[in-house]
């Protein structure tokens, strides 16, 4: 991917990426039978722009990696991975040190799970563990303003991890990444297994830290979720980023957006068609050189076996097609 | 950004990554240890016989490790003692072993086996290991047999607390729901589902066992309360040289001993090694 | 033939009841959907019924006859993860027949390609993992299905794959099928009913509510076009 064609092809006005994520890469070695070390590719020529005020989704299925580009923009890959591409955060190279730097002060992630909290640290201390010695009365200040928003009693801040329901646990670490004066915050799968009431809350929450300016990457495998709160959507698929869509082209039928995947997958939701799409998502090593979404694809030509297409971009939004328009 | 990996770099010389360089290391100390071992069981009993034309040698050519004091070469002495220590170390390690397989699988029967292993794994955890032994070796009527069971009984108690702990993680797993739930019954269960897994962690449990089981049966020796004086056993080869030392006969305890300390962590590389080719969370880095 | 849960309590702790007399019936060939909110006691509810768990109050009985113990089970439980319903150790063609030798009908109606069956677990994602789980649990012994939460974590696509999969095989076969979902919008496109299991006052007891009919049963969305 040609940096100058990605440079600012999402936002027409001009205003600069937070984050800008440029033809990422991420491979791991394994070994495969006996010595034989062997390179799976997992993500492949990603490129991602996240905005402030903005929340992004980036939606795959379970399981295909997803995650990991979480996990590579905080720095934190196991040893046998291998990235390559070119990550920039307000317009500086993010290598590996700027990451270990910015981890919980600028860029701050919500994890999956609420195991993630110290067992043995009282909640305040984990909430406010993030900033300096110096600014330690006005950070209590602030908690308690935050756990006044999120609904959380002052005495939480004393008790222990286990005390915590799993919703309240949800909220603290909400909180925590409120507190912490990140600018871009990265939720990871934040919604499996709740009930409706709690999911729409936990999703305001993302809203709401968009609203004071943050920037959000939202991770989920749940589009319904993805499509309550997110300014865009990018499709992940097979290691790659299929489509990126203004939320206004979901509606419908789903015939403002341009790749077939997005489309079917729109159609695929309960509350609109319920509508089946044949076959399976390939696994990495099924990969043959050629569009990742050859094999499901109604609208393929031979060319599109060849390659894997460049992302475009189309209107308002990104697609990796060659045969849309 | 992550640790560059030299992937086209083919041929003898490219570095070997680290599942072979573990392999490699596995291997050479595997022959170490095999060699001592046979090498003591195939060793013409002449070398070990006195000679007292050319007693207590400084290290020479001839005589790498010297000789004593009554002419018996040192190296001879050194890999027939090793050799012993070796033998006992499997055989004690085999017993704690077997004990730790036993009691682990009979803690996952209920809640009364279970605490009565806790109990057990707990009482012998706080009854200092060098007391016991000696206590059993000598109720034993010492020698070989009284050491070997001495150090036996006392080394299973970390193994079960292991075994134990990894079979009641692996009884909360869905899939042993799942199995019991299609009529398999306890022991198909245990067999194909709880064992496989319990395997890696006995083999490795045996290895690392081992080193203790020798240092304390050199310790135990050397104390004059394990194997008999007349056997070439590095305790006792360590005991007697403590009378010479004074004399200036530095080579009959260094050597010996350095020799004993290379066995011992020769295997608990091995073990180290084995370990991290079984952790599946270690094996791909 | 009917799967009855009858008085069913459960709680840790007596005066904390997760379940408070709750009753449940499940008929053949019928789909019914179970709604609540998060720690309602929806899954400990599918672990009773399943006989995953065994200390609780009241019965479970199909057609009146206490569930057999050391047999095979006529209610199959299927969970929202699948990568822990699967042994790591083994290879993928012994997970599915674990249970019996799972018919290359069943295979295909799940979509899952003999090539992976070769492979081990943690070589699949979790979507396909969870067709196994449901090839593997699906037997003609099998009378009963409780799905709990299965397609939470697989993708849209994935999810209408899966359920067309389920209802079609539990229709040959006239298996009845319990829907455990905080989707609605799921519950409305393949279940014929459903009940609503949900807390009814602070003190930590929860009772049956509810019990409604979804508008018309019609599975009109799964037929493709």
């Amino acid at each position: 991917m040609k940096s100058e064609v990605m440079t600012n092809i999402i936002d027409g006005s001009g205003s600069e990426a937070l984050l800008k994520v440029r033809d990422l890469s991420l491979s791991f070695f394994q070994y495969t039978s006996g010595l034989r070390q062997t390179e799976l590719r997992i993500i492949s020529n990603m490129n991602l722009e996240a905005y402030s005020g903005e929340v992004l989704a980036v939606v795959g299925s379970s399981g295909s990696g997803k995650s990991l580009l979480a996990h590579a923009i905080l720095g934190i890959l196991p040893s046998n991975s291998r990235l390559s591409g070119s990550m920039e955060y307000k317009g500086q190279s993010l290598t590996q040190e700027k990451k270990e730097e910015l981890r919980g002060k600028e860029i701050s992630l919500i994890p999956q799970s609420t195991t993630y909290l110290d067992p043995l640290m009282r909640i305040s201390d984990q909430v406010t563990g993030s900033v300096e010695k110096k600014d330690k009365g006005l950070m209590r200040e602030r908690q308690r303003d935050t756990f006044q928003r999120y609904n959380l009693r002052p005495d939480v801040g004393k008790m222990l991890p286990h005390e915590l329901s799993g919703g309240m646990a949800r909220r603290v670490l909400v909180s925590t990444a409120l507190m912490s004066s990140a600018e871009l915050i990265i939720a990871d799968e934040p919604t499996p297994g709740l009930d409706e009431r709690s999911l729409d809350e936990t999703l305001r929450y993302f809203k709401d830290m968009a609203k004071k300016g943050c920037a959000v990457i939202l991770i989920t495998h749940d589009i319904e979720a993805a499509l309550k709160i997110s300014d865009r959507i990018a499709i992940f698929y097979a290691g790659t980023i299929l489509e990126e869509a203004r939320i206004e082209d979901f509606t419908n039928e789903g015939e403002n957006l341009r790749h077939p995947y997005t489309r079917a997958l729109w159609n695929a939701l309960p509350q609109n068609r319920f509508q089946k799409m044949e076959g399976h998502q390939p696994m990495q090593d099924e990969l043959n050189g050629g569009c990742v979404f050859f094999e499901r694809c109604s609208i393929r030509t031979e060319d599109c076996s060849k390659d894997i297409p460049q992302l475009k971009r189309i209107g308002e939004g990104l697609v990796r097609c060659n045969n849309v328009s | 950004m992550s640790t560059a990996f030299p992937m086209n770099n083919k041929g003898l010389l490219r570095p070997l990554n680290l599942r072979q360089r573990t392999i490699l290391l596995i291997i050479l100390m595997s022959l170490l240890v095999i060699t001592i071992l046979t090498s003591s069981l195939y060793m013409d009993s002449e070398l070990l016989s006195t000679n007292f034309g050319s007693k207590n040698l400084a290290p020479s050519l001839e005589h790498p490790f010297g000789t004593d004091w009554m002419g018996r070469d040192m190296l001879a002495r050194t890999l027939a003692g090793l050799g012993l220590s070796i033998m006992v170390g499997i055989f004690a390690s085999t017993i704690s072993t077997l004990i730790s397989v036993f009691l682990g699988l009979f803690s996952s029967m209920g809640k009364t086996a279970d605490s009565i292993v806790s109990w057990l794994v707990d009482l012998f955890l706080s009854i200092p290991h060098l007391l016991l032994i000696i206590l059993v070796s000598i109720g034993l009527g010492g020698g070989a047999t009284g050491v070997i069971i001495g150090v036996g009984l006392t080394h299973w108690a970390g193994l079960t607390r292991v075994v134990r702990a990894e079979i009641k993680q692996i009884k909360t797993q869905d899939y042993i729901h799942i199995s019991r739930n299609f009529g398999k019954s306890y022991v198909w269960v245990a067999r194909k589902h709880i064992l496989p897994h319990l395997i890696p962690k006995f083999m490795l449990g045996t290895i690392l066992i081992f080193p203790h089981a020798i240092l304390h049966e050199a310790s135990v020796t050397f104390l004059g309360f394990g194997l008999s004086p007349h056997e070439p056993a590095i305790g006792i080869i360590l005991s007697e040289s403590m009378k010479y030392l004074s004399a200036g006969y530095w080579w009959l305890a260094l050597f010996p001993g350095l020799s004993l300390l290379i066995v011992v962590l020769a295997v608990d590389i091995l073990g180290e090694n084995l370990g991290k080719l079984m952790d599946p969370k270690k094996a791909h880095e | 033939m009917y799967l009855k849960g009858e008085n069913i309590s459960f709680g840790y702790r007596k005066d904390d009841l997760i379940l408070n007399n709750v009753d449940i019936s499940l008929g053949s060939g019928e789909v019914l959907g179970l709604v609540g909110d998060s720690g309602s006691g929806k899954s400990t509810l599918c672990k009773i019924l399943a006989g995953y768990e065994k200390n609780y109050q009241g019965t479970v009985s199909i057609d009146g006859k206490k569930m057999p113990s050391n047999a095979y089970n006529p209610v199959q439980l299927i969970f929202q993860h699948p990568e822990k319903a699967v042994n790591p150790r083994w290879k993928m063609k012994d997970i599915l027949n674990e249970g019996h030798v799972v018919s290359q009908d069943v295979l295909s109606s799940f979509g899952i390609k003999t090539s992976w069956l070769e492979r081990w677990p943690n070589e699949l994602s979790g979507g396909e993992l969870q067709r196994f789980a449901l090839a593997r649990a699906l037997s003609p012994e099998t009378k009963f299905l409780i799905a709990d939460e299965i397609t939470t974590m697989v993708d849209a696509i994935t999810q209408v794959q899966i359920w067309e999969s389920i209802l079609d095989i539990a229709e040959k076969l006239n298996i009845g099928i319990l829907v455990v979902s905080h989707e609605k919008n799921l519950l409305k496109k393949v279940c014929h009913e459903v009940i609503c299991l949900s807390r009814i006052n602070n003190a930590g007891l929860y009772n049956e509510l509810a019990f409604r009919d979804m508008q018309n049963a019609s599975l009109g969305g799964m037929v493709p076009e």
